[in-house]
């Protein structure tokens, strides 16, 4: 308990941190927990919640940023989620967009099935493993201070760039997103692309 | 027109008419000429991946974007897709996978059969619309069609490509690689 005590940032405040001021940022929230984190900061119909498709985050934000190099794409998910798709971020260094930001939500815990430890409980480092791909940014954030100098790498340095924040095990209220993959889908690329795009 | 046995030109330039930005695959040896082909076009990202549902994924997040994307891969890429495709169907992305058949005709490998002989259920089973082609003259128009299916019906269309076009795998006993 002493290790869960120490994880001090509460993950509600940290993705309002993110989202504030976001401009025209696109924002994929992986499944369970993060996507209801992004809910609460604000629905907006530039984020691409997850209701499934668990580890697809990161290759799905992939496809994505190589579509729209001129804007910031921002992936949020779960530790969970991000261990089960490790290789996009070997697939994503190979193709090394510079407007892709990755941050893993890292509370240790699969949150949605009843808190079991991940991986990352048992010390396994998301960040190293990114800058093992090569992710010229790659970093653990444990706290505020280092929250505030994450943030405007996350939101503006050339990437991909790639920021674990360790967060409480917390369960919080629900704030759920749409959840028809049409809806979500459309006015995504209505707002990006314009009233026309089907 | 290309020649029958240039089916890999063929279908890149299906892809370049439809206007596919970013092709993601796991290779193949069947796929040698068409990865290369889309490897060295300006206009397109080929994207090597580390597993076949990355690719479902990551087209849908093209699409998202704006931008139209391919898969290649092998049958055996098939059953790794399966969960991913929830994203593609849940959502109504477009899906264009051009996949070519192991585990079919004389095949050496008795691991490569599971995949070969129920992949194409497998898609079905998880939403996709599946055109088998057999004959290496058929490619392009049926490429072209999946493309149309996938792009202007929001909907997942998958190629399979027999393996008697591709040839058999001998490991340097005669056969393609």
């Amino acid at each position: 308990m002493a290790e869960a005590e120490a994880r001090l940032l509460e993950r509600r405040a940290v993705v309002a941190k993110l989202l504030a001021e976001r401009g025209d940022t696109l924002v994929v929230a992986g499944l369970g927990s993060a996507a209801w984190d992004v809910t609460a900061a604000g629905d907006h119909p530039l984020n691409f919640p997850m209701w499934g498709a668990m580890g697809g985050a990161v290759a799905f934000a992939l496809g994505l940023a190589l579509a729209q190099p001129q804007r910031r794409t921002l992936v949020l998910s779960g530790d969970g989620d991000l261990l089960m798709g490790l290789g996009s971020l070997a697939t994503v260094a190979v193709q090394r967009p510079a407007n892709l930001a990755i941050v893993a939500l890292d509370n240790e815990r699969y949150g949605e099935t009843g808190m079991q430890e991940t991986a990352t409980a048992a010390g396994i480092d998301l960040a190293g493993i990114a800058a093992a791909c090569g992710f010229p940014v790659a970093a653990t954030v444990r706290d505020e201070r280092q929250l505030a100098a994450a943030i405007p790498q996350i939101r503006s340095v050339p990437g991909p760039v790639f920021v674990a924040i360790k967060i409480r095990a917390e369960t919080l209220p629900l704030v759920l997103p749409p959840k028809d993959g049409t809806l979500l889908k459309l006015r995504f690329r209505q707002a990006l692309l314009g009233p026309q795009a089907g | 027109m290309a020649e029958p046995e240039d089916w890999p030109a063929e279908v890149f330039s299906v892809f370049r008419r439809n206007d596919i930005r970013q092709v993601a695959y796991v290779p193949d040896a069947g796929l040698t000429r068409l990865i290369a082909l889309c490897r060295s076009e300006p206009a397109m990202r080929a994207v090597v991946l580390t597993t076949e549902e990355e690719g479902v994924a990551m087209v849908a997040g093209a699409w998202l974007g704006g931008e139209r994307g391919a898969l290649l891969m092998q049958s055996s890429g098939i059953g790794n897709c399966i969960n991913m495709m929830s994203l593609v169907t849940q959502c109504r992305f477009p899906l264009l996978a051009v996949v070519t058949m192991r585990g079919q005709w004389g095949e050496f490998n008795p691991w490569q059969v599971p995949m070969g002989q129920n992949g194409a259920a497998a898609l079905r089973l998880a939403g996709a619309h599946v055109y088998e082609v057999a004959e290496a003259e058929r490619l392009g128009e049926t490429v072209e069609a999946a493309a149309r299916l996938a792009f202007e019906g929001s909907l997942a269309a998958a190629v399979l490509i027999a393996q008697r076009i591709i040839g058999t795998k001998t490991f340097g006993r005669g056969g393609h690689g």
